[in-house]
């Protein structure tokens, strides 16, 4: 038997590989990367693809199930709420070959804008609900979620945490069961084509499918039993499993693998069994309440365990055992060290010309959403996907235009947050007369989540050659006028700023372009630049733009500006916010 | 065997992961379990980064419980004062000497602090500084660094030689393999 240590995500693409799956799709978000990146470089029999947004990926998905392939569907939890839309009617057409749905949430906000259970989703949208508690099950798991898919006819949820997918543990490999090919599509109208009609029928069948679904966690190997000591019993399901398990190795836990709907009749059996029930689990109550509305007694739960951030191990233990942990008292006062962008990052340049002009600057999410933190502070609002051009249509539609810049609001978005759902925001901006300058800084990656191919790169995630879109075109097409597309260089502070200040002054929609490439996923790199310490001042005005290749060294007179030639790629940014010239090629250089 | 905790705690961009795997495939090529966790997305950006790997016979939690640290290996001094307070007095922490500003000091928001050494230093496990980057350029590259660390971590875990020799050639390139032994060696003597 061969054994590899995985990561929750790599484990999952070897799941799908040997559950014959042969269509995956996704768009990328932390924590869920890597499952598509590692199906498409470690399994190329099976086809995958980035797509632009969640909701695409996922009805992708959804026609490759009808046709009659396995197909799987990778996003972060609020990718969930993308996808909310074709997922609440993919219950009603069901499937043919096993649809799954993974959802990778991200407890304790490690890289997201909100918290949230995605667990609520299954509930709420009547679909079985399957949560691994570590590698190994997250490869076995999948597996059974695509047996029951098809067992039931029912999209099936996949759900994960940070800690499941970004934690490596060993995993026993399997072998690929490979499946028929889909020979044709059948017509089947009453099926998949949801009018009122033929939907209005399929929801009793819903509503049956559940309590047969209950009836099936009772005896599935998902869920199991570990019976210990009988005056604790721990139901409790995905990596708090494994905390409490750690913390109390020899209680009785009931660790549930099918978590939606609850195996009722199981649980029933197991709280019978022991002296009282704990359930450890992370975030909202979602085991609780259900088991509390059974009538059965629940001794704890969330009077011990936070509704808020990620469980730890000491505080599952601490609550468990009732030992304190032994702790030393942690250095105080430390400077933080937050996430920055690269040394030569082209949202840098933009950030520190907007910080200038002092306009209002609606976000979004990537890299420069790190815009909004000191020193750069230039960034005053970051929503959700595509949220940037919207919400600053609503607050230019509503503030009085003082005629002062700071009344106006600037839009930025990056390219793959633009093909996500940035388009459709600018068509309405355009459509309703809207006088928002926008701002596409179109780096041609997809940067926060490690460099992903987009819609705009030439290229698809098997590294296949594609159409490339072609911004400007695009955004003429939409409607913007051509003399109000402006094609800049991010690391031109002075052509920026003009710029912004020709189209803040327009009364019309304006789209400003930047088409510096991303210096880490495309490896710019320059000959560093360097401070001549006769000429610097220390006015500190070049280390707020935040480069983490500037400090000051020296006190008194003689301090000065220094640049660390391991970390300058050149991009002169910092040369050109000083006023006395002190930063430029090192002598000697041409 | 009782688990062993390690942490590794370090600067987005320092090789982290990489030392995180060597350290997981030798306790594999030892028939242990293994649990390794880190976060990475945003943290990626120049942020702090910190990696659990948890070795032994059945490993349960992917995390080191609070205060529960056999071995500390810090990539860079204060990222090591940052973590020092989670390893046991009877515990170990190597460290590389070399500064990397947070962005917060760059930006002059902060300031490194000046007492490091001290502060380290009251804390009550044993303590041992390394040159890595130094030891790595020695090597043949700074950027093996990481290695360096891994390396003078090594003697604390007592797996054979061979062990570590085949931990590393699962986890680096071949055409760098002799560089990281090298950088491995340095590591292993300067870590005592």
């Amino acid at each position: 038997m061969t054994k590899e240590i995985l990561s929750g995500n790599e484990a999952i693409a070897r799941g799908a590989w040997e559950a014959g799956v042969t269509y995956a799709a996704a768009y990328p978000g932390t924590p869920s990367t890597e499952i598509l990146e590692s199906l498409g470089k470690d399994y190329r029999d099976i086809y995958s693809q980035w797509s632009p947004n969640e909701k695409v990926a996922l009805e992708t998905a959804v026609g490759a199930s009808l046709a009659g392939a396995r197909a799987l569907a990778c996003m972060k939890h609020v990718g969930v709420n993308v996808a909310a839309d074709p997922l609440f009617t993919a219950i009603y057409t069901g499937v043919n070959g096993g649809l799954v749905l993974v959802t990778a949430d991200d407890p304790n906000l490690h890289s997201s804008q909100n918290e949230q259970d995605n667990r609520n989703y299954a509930k709420f949208a009547k679909l079985p609900l399957i949560e691994p508690s570590d590698s190994q099950e997250a490869k076995d798991f999948l597996k059974a979620a695509f047996d029951l898919s098809e067992q039931f006819d029912t999209p099936v949820l996949f759900r994960t945490t940070t800690r499941v997918n970004h934690s490596k543990s060993v995993v026993e490999l399997g072998e690929r069961v490979e499946r028929p090919k889909p020979q044709g599509i059948a017509r089947d109208t009453k099926k998949y084509t949801m009018l009122p009609g033929f939907a209005r029928p399929k929801h009793p069948k819903i509503e049956e499918r559940l309590q047969r679904i209950k009836e099936y966690g009772v005896e599935s190997p998902l869920n199991r039993v570990e019976m210990g000591d009988t005056r604790v019993g721990i139901v409790t399901s995905g990596i708090s499993y494994q905390y409490a398990k750690e913390a109390l190795p020899g209680a009785s836990f009931l660790k549930l693998g099918l978590t939606y709907p609850l195996p009722e009749a199981l649980v029933r059996d197991f709280a019978q069994h022991v002296d009282q029930v704990i359930v450890v689990e992370e975030l909202d109550p979602f085991l609780e309440e259900q088991i509390r509305l059974l009538g059965i007694e629940v001794a704890h739960g969330k009077d011990l365990f936070p509704i808020v951030g990620e469980l730890e191990p000491s505080v599952v233990a601490q609550e468990l055992t009732g030992a304190a942990a032994n702790m030393l008292a942690a250095a105080e006062g430390l400077p933080i060290r937050p996430p920055v962008l690269c040394p030569g990052c082209s949202h840098r340049g933009v950030f520190t010309v907007l910080r200038k002009l002092k306009v209002f600057v609606s976000g979004d999410i990537g890299c420069y959403t790190l815009g909004a933190l000191p020193p750069l502070e230039a960034m005053h609002a970051c929503l959700c996907m595509g949220g940037s051009i919207p919400m600053a249509h609503g607050i230019s539609k509503v503030v009085a235009d003082s005629g002062d810049l700071k009344d106006r609001v600037v839009a930025v978005i990056g390219d793959s947050t633009f093909f996500h759902s940035g388009v459709t925001g600018l068509i309405d901006l355009i459509w309703n007369g809207g006088t928002s300058v926008v701002i596409i800084q179109d780096n041609r990656i997809t940067g926060m989540t490690g460099g992903q191919e987009n819609p705009g790169t030439g290229h698809t995630l098997s590294g296949g050659e594609s159409p490339q879109i072609d911004m400007e075109r695009l955004v003429l097409a939409l409607g913007v006028k051509p003399a109000n597309v402006r094609v800049v260089s991010a690391y031109d502070l002075k052509e920026v700023e003009a710029v912004l200040r020709e189209e803040l002054g327009k009364p019309e929609p304006s789209v400003v372009i930047t088409k510096d490439p991303c210096v880490l996923q495309y490896k710019v790199k320059k000959p560093a630049l360097t401070v001549d310490p006769e000429v610097c001042t220390a006015c500190k005005q070049c280390l707020r733009v935040g480069c983490i290749a500037l400090s000051l060294e020296g006190e008194g007179d003689a301090a000065h500006a220094v640049i660390d030639p391991n970390f300058c790629v050149g991009c002169t940014v910092c040369a050109q916010v000083c006023k006395f010239d002190a930063i430029g090629a090192p002598k000697g250089a041409a | 065997m009782k688990t062993i905790n390690i942490l590794l705690s370090g600067v987005g961009g320092q090789g982290v992961i990489l030392a995180s795997k060597i350290l997981s495939e030798a306790a594999l090529l030892q028939g242990l379990d293994i649990k390794q966790s880190e976060v990475h997305g945003m943290s990626q950006r120049g942020g702090s980064v910190v990696s659990h790997v948890r070795i032994g016979d059945v490993v349960h939690s992917p995390l080191v419980p609070e205060g529960q640290c056999d071995l500390l290996a810090g990539f860079e001094p204060l990222e090591a004062l940052r973590f020092a307070h989670q390893v046991k007095p009877e515990g170990f922490l190597v460290y590389s000497t070399d500064r990397i500003n947070p962005s917060t000091v760059s930006a002059g928001l902060a300031e490194y602090p000046a007492d490091l050494e001290a502060r380290l230093g009251a804390f009550p496990c044993t303590k041992t500084a390394v040159p890595a980057g130094e030891l790595a350029e020695r090597a043949g590259n700074r950027r093996a660094a990481n290695v360096v660390l891994v390396g003078a971590l090594a003697d604390r875990l007592g797996f054979p030689d061979e062990v570590w020799q085949r931990a590393l050639e699962a986890s680096v390139p071949a055409k760098v393999l002799r560089l990281n032994q090298e950088a491995f060696r340095l590591g292993r003597e300067a870590g005592g």
